[in-house]
């Protein structure tokens, strides 16, 4: 029996929550406010809302989003999208946001993360990696929401941001995202066998069977899902029935 | 001082303002400061924190706060701390070396075990949501934190060290982790802490929220 997070993640682009496919090609959805209360309400265990164009642009649109959201939320929320420096990480977890997820800065700047960790707590430093598959087990780090390649390998990095003080990874198929295709067990058991902190597998959740194959063959600790639910093909509700019936353990919610 | 406030210290580490925001949406009124006359005046105290053991310690004591929380405390007023808010109440910390705490229960804060042979081994950080199970000790829950909480009620955790209070009867509830019981709310007479946290446990949070205000 494995017990597990399900986490809903909320992709942001000015003031919209939007949707992609191989993190690009996006498309509105709506109110990142709405959706947020309404899978809060669905008995979701966290949120997760990033930045879709903040690293690219050097600015970041989620404070007021969060800022809002966080008044009446009473869940943990992770915050990611042009976070650069610990003063970034500091003013996020002011807002009401109790992680930051780091991808492109801490890419260019790897101390970065052992600076969060170190002022913040390796609790409230999640590294977000976005991964895209180059040959049979071997991915890239993918930088600025799935546009750029660093030539750095996946699983080295993962490691090396363990031991810089990450305290869990979300790890972000670029080839799966968007596509309901299921997620890239082969990536997240690499990733989970490397590694001792908590992986998140985000990208390409289309059904349940999709969650289970991730937790079961492939050691997922926590299940990021957006168009599955986003797209009302299931609601936490639905989730957790077959979770429970299916043997992994998730949070009782009524 | 009215019975409907508390006083939160800010010692300027993590995200303070949940906890604020969770006591208002139960209609409470908060106080968040660094005062130690307002401290000391408190009806309800909370002590939050995340981060490190030895970084928060130093900054109450930056700013002479540690005096004040243990007058209160002895006082008996009802004092809550939340995750490292929780382990700062016990003596001292493993943590990067031996750190003092407050000493307000009798007890230190310690690495997780490995969790038992036959579970997967314990991932730390531990992030997770938990049921809580009554300690060995059998303390009643009635007019505890505890009242009305379900056996199926899960709450947040998300800690990387285990506070282990000496006595068992300093234990109201644990949880189990891959086999292993941890220690999740602790009390000695007014003095409480609990590992998880409920600003971020929804509902079921609120309530305990609630439930320390009726104390």
């Amino acid at each position: 029996m494995k017990r597990i997070r399900l986490i809903a993640r909320l992709d942001i682009k000015g003031e919209n929550l939007i949707k992609g496919i191989h993190l690009e090609g996006l498309r509105i959805i709506g109110s990142p406010n709405e959706y947020a209360h309404k899978y809060y309400h669905q008995g979701a265990d966290e949120l997760i809302f990033m930045d879709t164009v903040a690293s690219l642009y050097g600015r970041n649109h989620l404070g007021d989003i969060i800022k809002s959201v966080a008044k009446d939320i009473f869940i943990p929320m992770t915050v990611g999208g042009g976070i650069r420096s610990v003063e970034d990480a500091i003013a996020i977890l002011r807002l009401g946001a109790d992680k930051v997820a780091v991808n492109t800065a801490a890419v260019t700047r790897p101390e970065l993360i052992s600076e969060i960790s170190n002022t913040l707590g390796s609790q409230a430093m999640v590294l977000s990696v976005e991964a895209k598959k180059i040959e049979s087990n071997k991915w890239e780090v993918y930088t600025n929401n799935g546009r750029e390649g660093t030539g750095i390998d996946v699983i080295e990095w993962a490691i090396k941001g363990e031991d810089l003080g990450a305290g869990e990874i979300l790890l972000t198929s670029v080839d799966c995202e968007g596509t309901r295709r299921g997620f890239d067990l082969d990536l997240i058991k690499a990733t989970t066998g490397s590694v001792s902190i908590p992986v998140i597998a985000s990208g390409g959740m289309g059904k349940y069977q999709d969650l289970y194959d991730a937790v079961y063959d492939a050691d997922a600790d926590a299940i990021a899902m957006a168009d599955v639910l986003h797209y009302n093909r299931l609601t936490f509700d639905e989730i957790r029935k077959k979770s429970t019936i299916s043997g992994i353990i998730v949070r009782d919610y009524d | 001082m009215i019975k409907n406030e508390v006083v939160i210290i800010d010692y300027g580490i993590g995200n303070i303002l949940s906890v604020q925001q969770g006591f208002e949406e139960i209609g409470i009124h908060t106080i968040v400061t660094s005062n130690v006359k307002i401290i000391e005046q408190a009806n309800h105290l909370v002590l939050p924190g995340v981060g490190a053991f030895e970084k928060a310690m130093q900054a109450l004591h930056n700013l002479k706060l540690v005096n004040a929380i243990v007058k209160v405390a002895k006082q008996g007023v009802p004092l809550l701390g939340i995750c490292l808010g929780m382990q700062m109440l016990l003596d001292e910390s493993d943590e990067f070396g031996v750190t003092q705490g407050l000493g307000l229960i009798p007890g230190r804060v310690e690495k997780f075990p490995i969790g038992k042979n036959d579970h997967s081994p314990i991932k730390v950080p531990q992030i997770n949501w938990h049921e809580l199970v009554p300690s060995i000790s059998k303390i009643s829950w009635k007019n505890s934190l505890l009242k009305n909480q379900k056996p199926s009620d899960a709450v947040y955790f998300i800690h990387s060290f285990v506070a282990r209070p000496l006595s068992n009867n300093h234990i109201l509830a644990n949880y189990i982790c891959s086999g292993e019981c941890i220690p999740a709310v602790i009390v000695r007479d007014n003095i409480i802490g609990c590992q998880f946290h409920p600003e971020k446990s929804g509902k079921v949070g609120l309530n305990i929220l609630k439930n320390f205000i009726a104390l």
